[in-house]
């Protein structure tokens, strides 16, 4: 599954489903051990993606994952967008929120993914749609 | 979709997760269980997540929630194997994972199931002496 992925590339994964999320789990896994991340970055990453590959199928009606190896110079990373075109975020502060939920979970997705990465950032609106990206450097 | 086994062994349900479930598959294992869980009278339930590369909120609510299905069909639920990398992920997320028991591995968790389930049976073994006692 892993071979043939050339990881200089971002690579794609579209979110239309339950096992669109676990490959999502799959690839960001993939670019990550290539990235020289340590088991717990990797776990804590690959963690972080199956929060917002969830909240993009869920929430966002579904859209797209891009997961690209990035290099500042010093250290290798994986980055990760998250983009759909859904009904975006009216309360961004509100959603940050540990426990909140517009759904039926446990509302640690937003927060708690916020955590496990180095750099997050989402941009929101009603007619764009959500799109998140996170970051995590190896150490 | 895939389906995650459940073994009986003695008075144990055991379940072991050696696949990376969709969100289905982990809702399908709920009911599954419930079912295994009265269809047999088993009293305990192992759930061994030795091979689980991450548990993300939607896994460790499931989790709670088996422990708790559980519970009310007189089972005690023990997780077992979580990898430190897991654990050390999981806390960070925020999950505290109520209710859950858990042990290193599959003989520990055994074994808290077999205390908890004695204790209980003196439990009522005590309850019937007061009874007894009780009547003039």
């Amino acid at each position: 599954m892993t071979a043939g992925i050339d990881l200089g590339q971002p690579q794609a994964q579209s979110v239309r489903s339950d096992e669109d999320v676990v490959r999502v789990r799959q690839l960001v896994r993939a670019v990550a051990v290539a990235s020289k991340l340590s088991l717990v970055d990797q776990t804590k990453v690959v963690t972080a993606a199956s929060e917002l590959a969830r909240n993009t199928l869920v929430y966002g009606g579904g859209g797209s994952v891009e997961v690209t190896v990035v290099d500042n110079g010093r250290r290798k990373g994986v980055q990760i967008v998250f983009a759909d075109s859904g009904p975006g975020i009216a309360d961004l502060d509100l959603a940050m929120t540990d426990g909140y939920t517009s759904g039926g979970g446990l509302g640690l997705g937003l927060s708690g993914s916020r955590r496990l990465v180095d750099e997050f950032q989402i941009e929101t609106s009603a007619e764009t749609g959500t799109r998140i990206t996170v970051t995590k450097w190896s150490r | 979709m895939e389906r995650v086994p459940i073994l009986k062994i003695g008075d144990i349900l055991l379940v072991s997760i050696q696949l990376d479930m969709s969100d289905q598959t982990a809702v399908q294992l709920q009911e599954d269980l419930a079912e295994r869980i009265v269809a047999t009278g088993c009293h305990g339930v192992i759930i061994d997540i030795t091979a689980l590369d991450i548990v993300d909120s939607f896994v460790g609510r499931m989790l709670s929630t088996i422990a708790s299905i559980s519970k009310v069909l007189d089972a005690e639920t023990v997780v077992v194997g979580m990898r430190p990398a897991v654990a050390i992920t999981l806390v960070e997320l925020g999950l505290s994972l109520n209710g859950i028991r858990t042990a290193l591995n599959v003989e520990r968790g055994m074994e808290l199931i077999a205390a908890a389930h004695a204790d209980e049976l003196d439990y009522q073994l005590d309850d019937d002496l007061d009874a007894e006692t009780a009547t003039p």
